[in-house]
């Protein structure tokens, strides 16, 4: 009976015009399967047998993707509740937790940003011991490197979004770097040196490497707004294209390494 | 009468202290883990466990190895408070989970570059070795990835049903926490903070991090080791990365984010965060050994004449010492092999990373402050 049914989905003319080859049970739609799926035709038809064992790859980088998709569903339901305003951040984190229907999106959020910055150091922990920066995957090694920075400034920009003492104070001491940039912040090396004929410093408090980070002196709203904007446009933008980039690489370059 | 005698048998005199051997225990791991201590042992540790790799990492050897760890790790949660109240604070689980992560799959990876190393010594093949053998990625690759998908949705909801996400009291401009901490990721950073300014630690390190990481493919020119797990192919690569990542990134975030107590001082596991402890700065910069320590002198009030040691120590270490360095066998066979501008790219970044532990042994051995005290230009080093 069920399997009737089964059968009568999946030869109906809505079925099979999604998945334009039968059940995946021989080597000839196996292989449709793979390459007729916009997804799933990131991967080759076939690989090496070595190269998908988990002890070689340990699936890091892939967690690390799967992470990043929940991070990205998590953070639209939270943007739903949540206001970027001094006045409201912190009631809307409270509310999160204490009025709505399944309150652990917020839990999800956070822990899977935990969870995200240790696969992703593990991933490269894994490129680094097989190697695999090596020719000809140089290039995509540097894309690695620059996703491994955009993961850890998508968690530091959201550690401030709840806007509570742990928030704000953990971006305090992060600005006071930014401060300390040489030639461009007010406290580093240098920035005194810079200056116009007359004696004008070029680089004062409003015009330095903290300001343009914060958008004032110190963390306040106008902090809370930047923060926002990056963590949840801009850097996302900007990972989920160099994530394209570093998938379309490993296809490239020859798919999962192996000896030569 | 009272002042004459000792501290610890008046105190046993008055019965309020009972000391047992875990208290003798507490004490011992406490006074050893100051940074000047555990440090160069992590250190010693690292670098056994690289020459020993191929016996420790038998399963026989290394999962009673884990087990034992886990247990002490985990034992002392019902034994002692400030223990208990560190590990169980909801921003550490990660550093937690990092710790014993790091460890399994740094066991992972050295196992089976043992295998491979022996192996090839006795000609067989690697591993890794199976050109013709391929296998269609569905259903073998699809699967295991939908099953990780799976499995990793679960954790995550087990681990935020049990555990809430943590959430402080609101934003209090005019309050800051003692410690202020940054997020757990950054804070080997900050814990370099205690021995270079900001400048320093904030920026100009973790922007050569950054360089350095996406210079490695074109600095490491050992055409070995690509694709399949090994050490012996690839010793000075893997053991300089794992010095960086184990050592000065990872270790550095354990001390920041357990370690380290109100005022910035340094707390062991066993010791309570003591709000008022004052730990006494007497550090000294370069130029004051040279002029008043050394020559009993002043200090000149010309900056450059003033910090000429502290300069000339940073030239050379920065310009001479990797020219230097190809005197050394090991190091005059890179050169030749990776040619000038490899090499010294290399050999500077290599440097430069090697400054972070000898400023620290400098603070640790003679309170060195500053190797170049400019504070007139915000230039400390």
């Amino acid at each position: 009976m069920i399997q009737g049914v089964i059968n009568s989905i999946r030869e109906s003319q809505v079925w099979s015009s999604i998945f334009r080859h039968g059940i995946p049970r021989d080597r000839r739609t196996r292989v449709m399967a793979i390459m007729s799926n916009v997804f799933l035709h990131l991967h080759p038809v076939a690989v090496r047998k070595s190269g998908i064992r988990l002890s070689f790859t340990w699936c890091m980088g892939g967690l690390t993707f799967f992470l990043f998709i929940a991070e990205t569903i998590s953070g639209v339901l939270l943007m739903f509740y949540y206001r970027p305003v001094v006045e409201y951040a912190y009631s809307d984190i409270i509310g999160m937790r204490a009025h709505l229907t399944l309150g652990i999106m917020r839990e999800i959020h956070r822990w899977g940003a935990h969870a995200m910055i240790i696969s992703v150091w593990l991933h490269m922990m894994r490129v680094f011991l097989t190697g695999s920066y090596k020719p000809p995957r140089e290039f995509n090694w540097v894309v690695g490197v620059i996703l491994l920075v955009l993961t850890m400034l998508l968690s530091f920009t959201g550690y401030l979004l709840p806007w509570d003492q742990l928030a704000i104070w953990a971006i305090t001491v992060g600005s006071k770097m930014a401060e300390a940039t040489p030639f461009a912040g007010m406290a580093g090396p240098g920035t005194e040196l810079l200056q116009l004929p007359g004696g004008i410093p070029i680089v004062t408090p409003y015009s330095d490497a903290k300001f343009l980070l914060l958008g004032g002196e110190s963390v306040g709203e106008a902090a809370l707004l930047r923060f926002y904007v990056l963590h949840c446009i801009a850097i996302p933008l900007g990972a989920a294209t160099l994530i394209a980039v570093h998938f379309w690489r490993i296809r490239k370059d020859g798919g999962i390494s192996g000896p030569m | 009468m009272i002042s004459l005698l000792p501290i610890s048998s008046l105190l046993l005199a008055a019965g309020e202290v009972n000391i047992t051997a875990l208290d003798k225990f507490k004490d011992f791991v406490n006074r050893w883990s100051v940074p000047q201590y555990s440090l160069p042992l992590f250190c010693i540790i690292m670098f056994a466990a690289f020459i020993w790799y191929r016996k420790w990492t038998k399963p026989i050897v290394f999962w009673p190895l884990m087990l034992g760890f886990t247990v002490v790790y985990f034992a002392f949660i019902p034994l002692d408070e400030s223990y208990a109240s560190i590990l169980k604070k909801p921003d550490n689980v990660p550093i937690t989970m990092m710790i014993f992560l790091t460890l399994y799959f740094l066991w992972l990876g050295l196992r089976q570059a043992a295998i491979n190393d022996e192996n090839m010594e006795i000609g067989k093949p690697l591993i890794e070795e199976d050109r013709e053998d391929k296998v269609l990625c569905w259903p073998d690759l699809v699967y295991t990835e939908l099953l990780a998908m799976v499995l990793c949705t679960v954790v995550l909801i087990v681990w935020s049903v049990l555990l809430k996400a943590p959430l402080e009291s609101p934003a209090n401009p005019a309050g800051p926490p003692n410690p202020s901490k940054a997020p757990w990721y950054f804070l080997g950073l900050q814990e370099l903070l205690v021995y270079f300014d900001p400048w320093m630690a904030g920026v100009v390190l973790p922007g050569l991090i950054i360089l350095g990481l996406a210079a490695m493919p074109y600095i490491d020119t050992n055409p070995k080791g690509n694709g399949y797990y090994t050490f012996k192919e690839r010793r000075f690569a893997i053991l300089t990365w794992m010095f960086g990542y184990l050592i000065l990134w990872c270790v550095l975030i354990v001390f920041g984010t357990f370690l380290r107590g109100p005022n910035w001082n340094f707390f062991g596991p066993f010791q309570v965060w003591d709000p008022y402890r004052v730990d006494p700065l007497t550090n000294i910069n370069i130029s004051d050994v040279w002029y008043v320590v050394l020559l009993g002198g002043k200090l000149p009030d010309n900056l450059l004449v003033r910090e000429w040691p502290g300069l000339l120590f940073t030239f050379f270490w920065l310009c001479v010492l990797p020219v230097l360095m190809t005197k050394i066998g090991f190091f005059g066979r890179l050169r030749a092999q990776m040619g000038f501008s490899r090499y010294y790219l290399m050999a500077v970044l290599f440097v430069i990373m090697m400054l972070v532990p000898v400023k620290m042994v400098g603070r640790w051995t003679f309170n060195l402050k500053y190797i170049i005290a400019m504070p007139e230009i915000n230039f400390n080093l």
